[in-house]
């Protein structure tokens, strides 16, 4: 079990799904615009957000499916990301905003003359990429801490994770704490030097992306299959077992709780780029729970099923807000009732069952 | 200000008709009006002004409506309706030739208007005088004092009399006389008008030679006392103020969770719908004023008393509708239960908005919902909101009663602590699960209700309170009744009385830290459920 990661099967599906996500951004860059094998920009660029969003939907895979922690709040661990990599991109637009000033255009538009403390050192890129691993992780500690100690569990532990994000977008919202208020991060020119608008930029960002994407699985997938994963298992299944057989919870839940705060963080930085803004409704509390219905439909606890779901119920939404646009939230609403109610281990869950079902009837 | 208006004219066609019996304005006074000194025709406005009689209104009136003409020697008539007067006789006069128009600029009409408007305190309708000392309270000067002299002698109310000794006090700060300045201050330390503070505050300041501004001692120790007292005064109104908006903020969170602290509190079942079940009670209240303004447009303002039990069947059917299709399948699996009912109230939003449109309907306030009652001179209680805080109590010992004195409720309590023993003795569980949920879900219209009439009625209702009303609920500690009352009241106030010093966004804010702090202290809320449980 330890020696291998994924089944075979596994392993060649992964192969061949980075295969082919790797090509895209090269079809694009190579092939000119008439040509049968070019992808649009525009595809390529969809495929980059998705990614983002699968790499949250893992992260919260590894709270909610293997350690029973359902978190409400991960879109704000994944905005503060996408805001700590935006301070960077903020800084590097230079005297090229709208008012040529040193300073975001949002400040002058607020007549300050200097930037506030906490934006020092972020024209350094390398500072800001501490930071986009810093602070989610940092919150994510300290928040986990106090409520795994007093073992806030079950819907509590959400509830509270719905109001901690709702808090930061009302702080975020507002124009007096320095992230833009209202508009957010957005116009961005380069990043390192590059201009953020080259096709070239946009293929390294979705390449960067993509190996995020897979060291992530990866790293996850490590972390189930370990001693340490069958004990998160076991806090899943029964905690108070597991407390009196010895162990203490806290630092398990802590330390995947952390970790999927980081994992979810570096999502949100490397989707700033992509997208060009960042603005506080993405920490409304209904981009969490978005997140939760991508892992859900492609099957918690499978790891490979949140990245699946992020991708469906994304293509879905992408196809469904272009056709039937007033349609839309009455079929993500449907799909939160379908499939709690009758998928619940999601379309991973729905292949494994069928799968059974043959196996069963070729022995009969 | 038109009715003002018209009711000055009103008073100045009054005054016409028993013109020729009065005395007149000295015509020394009237002579500056048709010069072109601009300065003199404000100080004859003025001085016309403190005459303080009928026929200086009547002559600001025509001023100010253009009546008023000249001939070419400087002498004045006023001329309407082909009538020609002369207000320093009083008399009418023959028509006279060759007159012009006095013109006033926008200067002299300002001065006009500030004359007329302090001339109100001599109106017959006690509203406009009431107006009229109201704003003299604010910044009369010392030339009114003989204007507001005349107007006590004649007032009768004894509301608008007490307006006027502030204000003639206010006017007397400046005298030259320092035993009027001394009792001007005095008078001044019933006042709760916040403008007073830095004309009071100035008579403490010294000139830059370092001699005080207010040249008398005993003056100057009046004029402390007096801004400590009107400082204790705003402190009590303020203080008094935010207690009521803390009260009121908390009804509404009440009424917002009190559905939830049955559903969730007593059921468990995480509804995230629950916003939405307040906002299809709204909806039932907006759909129950078309009503009445389609087929009684007489009895407008009962529309209200018909909502309140329309807005608890319609979202008690939906709930029931949940609870047997969705609902009743998850229980036991509570998280399921909260993606579930977030897609319903992604659904029930929508579906919304589909039929009403995005934007947010207009739903008015019952006639005598409308206004309010000023305390403490600057403080006003709207009725929505009062009526609103004795709704809230209303339904809270309603839902008690049902809780505690009616056979559903003692179901209820059964199944809730212990279901399997409920169900060996004979209690349907699964009936009295569609009951709680439909009563739960019932107030939560009865909220909407009440919601709908202090803010906006849109698709998006519910978000707002959803997290609040789950905010409200853990506080207090699940499955109590008396935790949810106190946990919305003492957040409706801790939320007033942070919001002055912080603002109202991080008030929020550091409520929610507050809560999320308080919950890991003390996980089960302010009132614990006594009892065993491993978990």
């Amino acid at each position: 079990m330890s020696t291998s990661l994924f089944s075979r099967p596994a392993w060649i599906g992964i192969v061949v799904c980075t295969t082919v996500l790797a090509l895209l951004p090269l079809l694009n860059l190579e092939f000119p615009a008439d040509h049968a094998l070019h992808i649009s920009s525009y595809t390529v660029a969809l495929i980059g957000k998705y990614m983002c969003y699968a790499m949250a939907a893992l992260a919260l895979d590894l709270v909610w499916g293997y350690t029973g922690i359902l978190s409400l709040g991960h879109g704000a661990f994944f905005a503060l990301g996408g805001y700590a990599h935006g301070m960077y991109l903020m800084r590097a637009i230079g005297r090229d905003g709208v008012y040529q000033s040193h300073l975001p255009d949002f400040m002058v538009f607020l007549d300050w003359k200097a930037y506030p403390w906490y934006w020092s050192f972020t024209d350094n890129f390398w500072y800001c990429m501490a930071l986009v691993v810093l602070v989610p992780g940092l919150l994510a500690f300290a928040f986990g801490f106090f409520a795994f100690r007093s073992r806030i569990k079950g819907v509590y532990f959400s509830i509270i994770t719905q109001a901690m994000t709702f808090a930061f977008m009302l702080l975020f919202f507002r124009n007096d704490t320095g992230f833009g208020g209202n508009n957010g991060f957005t116009d961005f020119k380069r990043v390192l030097g590059f201009t953020i608008t080259d096709a070239g930029t946009k293929a390294a960002l979705y390449m960067v992306t993509l190996m995020f994407l897979l060291g992530a699985l990866l790293l996850c997938r490590w972390i189930v299959t370990s001693k340490l994963g069958r004990v998160l298992q076991a806090v899943r299944d029964s905690e108070s077992r597991l407390m009196f057989i010895g162990y203490n919870p806290l630092w398990f839940k802590l330390f995947v709780w952390t970790l999927s705060a980081v994992l979810c963080g570096i999502a949100g930085a490397l989707y700033v780029p992509q997208v060009g803004i960042i603005n506080p409704g993405e920490m409304s509390p209904g981009n969490s729970i978005e997140m939760v219905i991508w892992a859900a439909v492609g099957g918690r606890g499978t790891l490979l099923g949140p990245i699946i779901g992020a991708f469906s119920v994304n293509g879905l939404k992408s196809w469904f807000t272009a056709a039937f646009p007033d349609l839309w939230l009455f079929a993500l609403g449907l799909l939160f009732i379908l499939v709690t109610l009758f998928m619940p281990q999601g379309l991973l869950g729905l292949v494994k069952k069928l799968r059974r079902n043959q196996q069963t009837e070729e022995v009969a | 200000m038109m009715k003002l208006l018209k009711t000055l004219m009103l008073a100045a066609m009054l005054c016409l008709q028993c013109m020729t019996a009065h005395a007149a304005i000295d015509a020394a006074l009237l002579k500056p009006l048709a010069g072109d000194d601009p300065d003199a025709r404000i100080e004859a406005v003025n001085a016309i002004a403190a005459l303080a009689s009928d026929e200086a209104l009547t002559l600001l009136a025509a001023l100010k409506n253009d009546n008023l003409y000249a001939d070419p020697q400087g002498k004045v008539f006023i001329i309407a309706n082909d009538q020609a007067f002369d207000p320093a006789t009083g008399k009418t006069v023959t028509m006279p030739e060759n007159v012009d128009g006095i013109t006033a600029n926008n200067r002299l009409r300002g001065a006009i208007d500030d004359a007329l408007s302090a001339l109100a305190l001599l109106s017959p309708d006690p509203a406009q005088r009431l107006n009229s000392a109201l704003a003299l309270q604010k910044n009369a000067v010392a030339a009114q004092i003989p204007l507001i002299n005349k107007a006590l002698a004649r007032e009768s109310d004894p509301q608008i009399k007490d307006m006027l000794r502030l204000a003639a006090a206010r006017a007397n700060l400046e005298a030259p006389d320092a035993a009027t300045r001394q009792a001007a201050v005095s008078a001044l330390a019933d006042s709760s008008n916040a403008n007073l503070k830095p004309l009071l505050g100035r008579m403490l300041d010294k000139n830059p030679d370092g001699s005080y501004i207010e040249p008398d001692e005993a003056v100057r120790g009046e004029a402390a006392r007096t801004i400590s007292r009107i400082n204790a005064r705003l402190a009590r109104t303020e203080f008094i103020g935010n207690l009521f908006y803390g009260v009121s903020l908390g009804s509404v969170l009440l009424l917002a969770a009190l559905g939830l602290a049955i559903t969730f509190g007593l059921m468990g079942i995480i509804n995230m719908a629950h916003g939405e079940l307040l906002m299809i009670g709204a909806y039932t209240t907006y759909l129950c004023q078309l009503f009445f303004r389609q087929y009684f447009p007489g009895a407008v303002d009962a529309y209200l008393l018909v909502a309140l039990p329309a807005a608890f069947i319609v979202t008690a059917a939906v709930g029931v509708l949940l609870e047997r299709t969705v609902i009743r399948h998850l229980y036991g699996r509570p998280l399921e239960t909260l993606l579930a009912t977030w897609g319903i109230s992604l659904m029930l939003m929508q579906a919304v908005r589909t039929t009403f449109g995005a934007q947010n309907v207009e739903v008015a306030n019952p006639s005598w919902m409308s206004g309010g009652v000023t305390v403490m001179g600057s403080l006003v209680l709207s009725y929505n909101r009062i009526a609103i805080i004795f709704f809230s109590l209303f339904v809270v010992a309603t839902v008690w009663l049902i809780l505690n004195k009616t056979r559903l409720g003692l179901f209820l309590r059964a199944v809730t602590q212990n279901r399997r023993m409920a169900g060996c003795v004979g209690v349907s569980t699964a009936r009295v699960d569609m009951m709680t949920f439909g009563l739960g879900s019932g107030i939560a219209g009865l909220g909407g209700v009440a919601l709908s009439q202090l803010g906006n009625v849109g698709p998006d209702l519910g978000q707002s309170y959803i997290i609040d009303s789950f905010m409200v609920v853990v506080l207090g500690g699940v499955g109590q009744l008396a935790g949810t009352v106190i946990a919305a009241f003492g957040l409706g106030e801790l939320n007033k009385f942070l919001e002055p010093s912080v603002g109202a966004v991080i008030a929020k804010i550091m409520i929610l830290v507050l809560i999320i702090v308080f919950i890991q202290k003390r996980p089960q809320g302010l009132f614990a459920m006594k009892g065993r449980s491993a978990e």
